[in-house]
């Protein structure tokens, strides 16, 4: 680096080169999060905009209109998140653990197929299920009832008890493509040689796969148990597909995403309010990062990384 | 590994799962898309059935492309879509090459302050951004939508893009200096040729998110000139919710779209996510 010189001259093209990348990352992320933030302390008073503290957010959690609904959203939103984990995840996996078998045929077709869900739109997604649960087209009960099973049937979606999670195997269809793709990543880049070491110990099998794979691929689970999180927890589109604006029947799959677009949009004859959204949106920064701040704290600096 | 570990059975057993959930995973698609191409009785009738002679209608497909204004949409979608992917490629690779290139004060400091946004969700911030947009009057504009995404995917743009840029060697571009090429020379000619492949990645990460949002359209461009494709597909449907043809053509046609880009990229795609470029 040409540092050394008495008196450098100012590098103007590192300006140049970094300038347009952080003035629109500044100006349309960074500052509308804080400014996000800020609008959470205001309200307005006849077309006034007016400082009032932690007035909102005494509303939200204080008032029982305001905090029964978001109540109710966060913990369909915590579900939400549980069924990714305890279904979406293991499926990744084990669809991952069978994939990367060495001698596997076709293994780039079913790899190319499972993920095609995943880049469907959710409108689309939404639709095509509810399409396909709905009990007027018939395809659903005429499945089950082809294996005997009919009695099984309800309109999942129409009944509070199952609507949310119904949505959220869903949304776990349309996902597991992710977690198959990074785990079958990680699974690749285990060397050869500790498996053979394993074999020549008579370590094989599912027995190869939980004492030896499972631990060496622990720190890409615990990056996609994140980017689950994140992603659960600022989800909107699918249930607003799916559901509408007011997440029904009767807010049974409210999630904290359509919470705040009712409140900052409004909805029939509520009118909208941007400091209300604002105080959902900063709620839903602080879940957020409480969750990246456990992970990396709590869980990644934990984790040991092998290298090969 | 060697074929002695894998008896016939495991291999029966692999295959079994894997077929298993490759029909989960299609069988929507694949039911959407057949009865499109049926009459409403035989839709109803044998839903599993693929159309035949008797059951053959496109009335569906008519009356979406007599109502809705796909190809409007689609339009936007692509304009939104390529141009979000150029800014954030241009703009990604010449943030990442100043910060792998260049020991300046600040450079830790400012690879964090891009690094945040990977972690942080942009939809967070939707209220003051509709604001900020009614301010300038990008509300409603295809611009708008372009601004968000290009924000939005820029932090992992960075993050990928200068590990490829440390790659690259440092004796190609000292030759390049002592040639006598300006800074931003060695930028275009010489580094950016060759993280071309780290590109085409961050550009099919960023591309699929981009079409398929429904979030920004829906806040900052819901006018119809400007409705994107996915957008203007769930509007379509939540109006036509009675007429099955229309809705299955609808969905149809929207899922025409992604599954071209898909074919097309699905190889660079996979090989992106397994190549490690997320870890």
């Amino acid at each position: 680096m040409p540092d050394l010189q008495t008196k450098p001259k100012f590098r103007w093209y590192i300006v140049v080169f970094l300038a347009p990348a952080v003035l629109v990352y500044t100006a349309v992320m960074i500052y509308p999060l804080f400014n996000t933030l800020r609008l959470s302390l205001f309200t307005e008073i006849g077309q006034e905009r007016v400082f009032v503290g932690l007035q909102n957010f005494r509303t939200l959690f204080g008032d029982t209109v305001w905090s029964t609904q978001f109540w109710n959203a966060l913990g369909n939103n915590f579900w939400f998140f549980i069924v990714h984990m305890l279904v979406q995840n293991p499926i990744g996996v084990a669809l991952a653990a069978i994939l990367s078998h060495p001698k596997l045929r076709f293994a780039s077709f079913y790899r190319s197929a499972i993920f095609i869900p995943t880049i469907l739109s959710f409108v689309i997604v939404g639709f095509a299920w509810k399409l396909i649960l709905s009990p007027i087209w018939g395809i659903a009960p005429g499945m089950l009832d082809a294996v005997g099973l009919k009695s099984l049937y309800a309109p999942w979606l129409g009944k509070e008890a199952y609507a949310l999670t119904a949505l959220s195997l869903v949304s776990v269809w349309q996902f597991v493509g992710i977690p198959m793709m990074l785990i079958y990543a990680a699974l690749l880049s285990i060397p050869d040689e500790i498996l053979e070491a394993a074999e020549v110990e008579g370590i094989t099998g599912f027995a190869a796969f939980w004492k030896i794979k499972l631990p060496l691929i622990l720190p890409s689970i615990g990056i996609i148990s994140i980017l689950t999180f994140v992603a659960n927890f600022n989800a909107f589109d699918l249930i607003y597909a799916a559901q509408g604006a007011l997440a029904g029947p009767d807010f049974s799959t409210d999630i904290l995403g359509t919470f705040m677009y009712r409140t900052f949009f409004g909805f029939q004859l509520q009118l909208g309010d941007p400091h209300m959204g604002s105080t959902i949106a900063s709620a839903m920064f602080a879940i957020i990062l409480v969750g990246v701040c456990l992970y990396l704290f709590g869980i990644q600096s934990r984790m040991r990384r092998y290298q090969f | 590994m060697n074929s002695a570990r894998q008896n016939p059975f495991s291999t029966y057993a692999a295959h079994g799962a894997l077929i298993l959930y490759t029909l989960i995973a299609l069988f929507p698609v694949f039911v959407i898309v057949i009865n499109s191409f049926k009459t409403r009785k035989a839709i109803f009738r044998e839903p599993l059935a693929m159309p035949n002679s008797d059951s053959f209608s496109l009335i569906g497909y008519e009356t979406v492309l007599k109502q809705g204004d796909f190809f409007l949409y689609f339009q936007n979608s692509m304009i939104v879509t390529v141009g979000s992917l150029f800014f954030i490629l241009l703009f990604g690779a010449m943030a990442a090459f100043a910060l792998a290139e260049y020991r300046f004060k600040g450079n830790m400091i400012m690879g964090l302050y891009l690094a945040l946004g990977i972690m942080i969700p942009i939809r967070i911030g939707t209220v003051a951004i509709l604001e900020m947009m009614v301010q300038t009057g990008l509300v409603n504009t295809l611009w708008a939508l372009i601004l968000v995404y290009t924000a939005q995917g820029l932090p992992l743009a960075v993050f990928i893009l200068s590990e490829f840029m440390r790659q690259v060697s440092d004796d190609l571009k000292n030759a390049g200096r002592i040639d006598g090429l300006s800074e931003y020379r060695i930028f275009f000619r010489l580094v950016l040729p060759l993280v071309r492949p780290a590109m085409a990645t961050v550009a099919v990460f960023n591309m699929i998110p981009i079409w398929n949002d429904l979030w920004f359209p829906l806040i900052l461009a819901p006018a119809e000139e400007v409705k994107t494709l996915t957008l203007g597909s769930q509007v379509f449907i939540g109006q036509f919710v009675t007429d099955w043809n229309a809705v299955l053509s609808a969905l149809s046609l929207a899922i025409l779209p992604v599954m071209a880009l898909y074919v097309i990229f699905s190889r660079q795609l996979i090989r992106g996510i397994t190549s490690g470029a997320v870890k």
